[in-house]
């Protein structure tokens, strides 16, 4: 039984469908990432899953409890749910303690001390408790937010960009951080982000939203290398496009030849178009006769080798050279396509 | 199910509060659409064209008057570096503390035939009677723009120096660049440019122009604003009363409309860069000797001539003007402008965290319906006020009768009037103060609290009114200030042998008597100084 179920959520906003038919499931401590372009619905999920607004249709779940059904409405404030925002949103007139203490409704005195003790100690804060937020850095605020939002032992976890204004040298310090906290208190959470580097690092299971629904949830491997659908495939890395037919369960005709998939798909006799990332294609020297009619359109150099673009019917990439093959600028080349999973996408 | 209750509930609250503030505006119109009053077609027959056009060139005079004033002084201390430019940057904010009656009065004492300067006058040429010498009478309709526009002008004076500020600095640098002198650059970049903040400012000067009981009244130079006092307190007309506030309510409406017709491209224009603190021009020998100069004069005559002309009464009629009348008229004020104060804060903070709060549709509607109030003129204000109040007492009577019962007039009456009148008048700027104080605070704070399991009420109390505690302050000190200042809607609401600072100091200048009156006077100038001060300290943190 899933902690989190949200079948066919639906809300509007000013006659705009913002959400539709959307699904999502969070097991138990399992740390999902609603991964999205901006405006795809990302933070609005998040504020139906903490009842801050409320959707049109649809059915959630939290711990077994009906949060959302036709009728049925929770309160936020009932919801036990713990939040973590962009800007942090701690109290500027309350000190650390106190932001920590504010969720403990129901503890006496004695117990709240301890708990806030408990959590300083688990996100090392352990000498800040009397300070105020202004007295923080952007790190340590984000840990006493952090500690704010499971002082009080929430059974969902909710966190909405909480990275983005993290400098990036320490952010992935952060991340790492952050999530080995999460484990420690064994929470189920969802995570909003628009950067896949944060989703990859921070998640356990990835949900990419397009359009007001999950259009694939899984891990980052099965995302990367087997996308069910075109919005998927890009927004996890850049690629190109090119128009093939299958011929067996493994190979597909292409302009620039036939391509071998390590894995088998059934579609025989097939017309449709492959996807193809940069890492699988590299240049190799066009021989007399054999130019593809590609050539180089720039070079840069990054480091250990260089990177070429190239146009490739009509679309743009940067890709690497064959055993570092050095090209210059204008110079007629070929590509040749790694054997890979092949993404293949019928018309 | 609960959440929906409750926020229907606050709801119904913030409608209610809209509702009941609009109450005597809603009157005044419909009372103004009125069958004819004899009143009213007497003043039309004879005096109230009179009185429209003398409205209409006393805004038209005081407008044009203040941009001779304020724009010139405004480019000055925004881009020019002069000997005492940052001072003077704040100290031409000072006229606004000074009420236009007290001014007029203390020009006139000045300037009529017995005055310092016509005896001098007459000394120096031997100059024996009125007919030997022509001399300007400042009791006149342009005697009474000179004056207003003298207090009123730092309002346009402050809009557009922010504007200017605002602007890019680089625009103005580019038409050096191209070869612009800087007059040139001030008439063809900077000018264009701050439009809007002009007519805003000038809208906001128009506004009060019109408003202006006091000084007309004494000028003995009719508008419509003393035709309302007269109409009401002479004929006791409520209806001729409000029919000729309906002819102001239509200056002001088309006022406003000319404001937002000139605007409609603005946005783009403003705002876009960072706001510049360093100084444009550096201005050398005569030329910054000459803009000294000319901050020099306004200050002297808006401010510094007319308050060390009270500071002189002050101090030669001590012993009159200290006594305890003063005392007990303070007090009178200060009860009126604590209660209005408390009453227009509670009243502002449960709409605005309706506002905050409300998931309905128009949720801004309460806050601007409660908030027109600000735009009536004091009198016009009264005589709303009077038209619900008086009909209330007289229902409220008949219904006692029965009983043997006769109140009396209870609501319109007593203090009652008058409170109501200051709060919808003064609940704009409680509401404009804590609105930016609460945009401050972040939304995610709300949801933060609510996600930990606290209710509205609860993060109203624990979260909100912790942060809002010097917006709240603020707010009640404007509007407390407003209170003490106000003076027109006073004259005409106060109960009988009420008396506040304002209207006492008034009867004062009317029995052309001010030395009598002068500590009380120049209490009210140092009251008006206190929001010049939160002006300009926002302004500090802003720019520097």
């Amino acid at each position: 039984m899933s902690h989190l179920v949200i079948k066919d959520l639906a809300y509007q906003y000013n006659g705009t469908k913002v959400l539709s038919g959307l699904s999502l499931n969070v097991k138990q401590d399992e740390i999902v990432c609603l991964l999205g372009a901006s405006g795809c619905g990302k933070t609005t999920t998040l504020k139906a899953i903490a009842g801050i607004l409320q959707p049109e249709q649809g059915y959630m779940s939290i711990d077994s409890n009906i949060v959302n059904d036709s009728g049925v409405f929770v309160a936020p404030q009932k919801r036990n749910i713990g939040m973590m925002f962009q800007d942090y949103a701690l109290f500027p007139h309350l000190t650390v303690s106190d932001n920590i203490a504010f969720g403990l409704n129901t503890m006496s005195k004695e117990q709240k001390r301890e708990r806030v003790n408990e959590m300083l100690t688990l996100v090392k804060l352990d000498g800040c408790a009397k300070r105020y937020p202004h007295q923080l850095s952007g790190g340590q605020q984000q840990r006493v937010a952090i500690a704010r939002a499971l002082a009080y032992k929430p059974s969902l976890l909710l966190l909405d960009e909480p990275f983005s204004n993290i400098d990036t040298q320490v952010r992935f310090e952060l991340i790492a951080d952050i999530r080995r906290i999460i484990k420690a208190q064994k929470v189920s959470a969802v995570f909003v982000t628009h950067s896949k580097e944060e989703a990859f690092a921070f998640a356990d299971t990835l949900a990419v939203m397009h359009g007001g629904k999950i259009a694939q949830q899984g891990s980052a491997e099965q995302l990367f290398s087997q996308p069910n659908s075109k919005v998927v495939a890009e927004f996890l890395g850049t690629g190109i496009y090119l128009t093939a037919k299958a011929l067996t369960a493994t190979e597909y005709e292409t302009v620039f030849g036939v391509v071998s998939s390590t894995n088998a798909g059934n579609h025989d006799c097939v017309q449709g178009q492959i996807y193809v990332r940069p890492h699988h294609i590299q240049l190799c020297k066009a021989e007399n006769g054999d130019a593809q009619g590609l050539t180089i359109l720039q070079r840069r150099f990054i480091g250990t080798r260089y990177v070429y673009r190239i146009n490739i019917a009509g679309q743009e990439l940067e890709v690497a050279a064959e055993q570092d093959h050095v090209f210059s600028v204008e110079q007629p080349v070929k590509i040749k396509i790694m054997p890979h999973t092949v993404n293949f996408f019928r018309d | 199910m609960h959440v929906k209750f409750s926020l229907s509930r606050w709801q119904l609250l913030a409608w209610l509060i809209g509702l009941l503030l609009v109450t005597p505006l809603g009157f005044l119109l419909f009372e103004s659409l009125q069958g004819d009053s004899d009143v009213f077609q007497h003043l039309f027959d004879t005096v109230l064209w009179d009185y429209t056009r003398n409205t209409l060139l006393l805004i038209l005079g005081v407008g044009l008057l203040s941009c001779v004033i304020a724009l010139p002084l405004a480019w000055l201390t925004a881009y020019c570096d002069f000997p005492g430019r940052k001072q003077f940057e704040w100290a031409l904010m000072l006229p606004l503390a000074m009420p236009t009656y007290l001014i007029a009065y203390v020009y006139t004492d000045l300037l009529d035939y017995a005055g310092p300067v016509q005896i001098a006058l007459r000394e120096w040429f031997g100059w024996q009677s009125p007919d030997d010498y022509w001399f300007f009478d400042i009791r006149t309709l342009t005697g009474a723009i000179v004056m207003i526009a003298l207090v009123l002008y730092p309002y346009l004076f402050l809009i557009f120096k922010t504007a200017l500020r605002e602007q890019s600095f680089k625009l103005v640098q580019a038409s050096q660049l191209m070869g612009l002198s800087p007059t040139q650059s001030f008439l063809r970049v900077s000018l264009p440019l701050g439009r809007g903040a002009i007519v805003a400012g000038i809208t906001l000067i128009s506004m009060e122009a019109m408003a202006d009981f006091a000084t007309v009244n004494y000028f003995a130079v009719s508008t419509l604003t003393t035709a309302v006092y007269d109409t009401w307190l002479g004929y006791y007309s409520l209806t001729a009363a409000a029919k000729i506030s309906g002819i102001m309510l239509l200056i002001l409406f088309l006022t406003i409309m000319v404001e937002r017709f000139s605007r409609r491209n603005q946005a783009v224009y403003e705002r876009q860069s960072s706001v510049n603190s360093a100084t444009l021009y550096r201005l050398k020998g005569g030329a910054a000797w000459a803009a000294s100069l000319a901050c020099t004069v306004v200050l002297v005559l808006a401010f510094i001539l007319p308050v060390g002309v009270l500071v002189k009464y002050a101090v030669v009629y001590a012993d009159e003007a200290w006594n305890g009348a003063f005392f007990s008229y303070a007090w009178q004020s200060f009860k009126v402008a604590i209660v209005v104060s408390l009453v227009t804060i509670l009243l502002s903070l449960l709409v605005l965290f309706y506002q905050r709060i409300a998931k309905h549709a128009y949720p801004l509607i309460p806050g601007r319906l409660a908030s027109t109030g600000y735009a009536l003129p004091g009198t016009v204000l009264a005589i709303a006020v009077l038209l619900p109040l008086t009909q209330l007492d007289d229902a409220l009577n008949n219904w006692l009768e029965p009983f043997g019962l006769s109140p009396g007039l209870l609501l319109s009456g007593t203090l009652f009037a008058m409170i109501f009148a200051y709060v919808v008048r003064f609940y704009a700027i409680a509401h404009g103060a804590l609105e930016s104080s609460f945009l401050r605070i972040s939304p995610s704070l709300d949801m933060a609290s609510q996600s930990m399991g606290k209710g509205p009420l609860q993060t109203l109390r624990k979260v909100h009114l912790p942060l809002l505690k010097r917006g709240i302050l603020t707010a009640g000190l404007l509007v407390f200030i407003e209170c003490m200042k106000e003076l027109p809607a006073a004259l005409l609401l106060r109960p009988f042998n009420f008396e506040t600072l304002a209207t006492h100091v008034f009867q004062y200048v009317s029995d052309e008597q001010l030395e009598l009156a002068s500590i009380s006077a120049l209490l009210i100038v140092l009251v008006g100084l206190i929001p010049l001060y939160f002006v300009n300290r926002s302004m500090e943190q802003n720019y520097s």
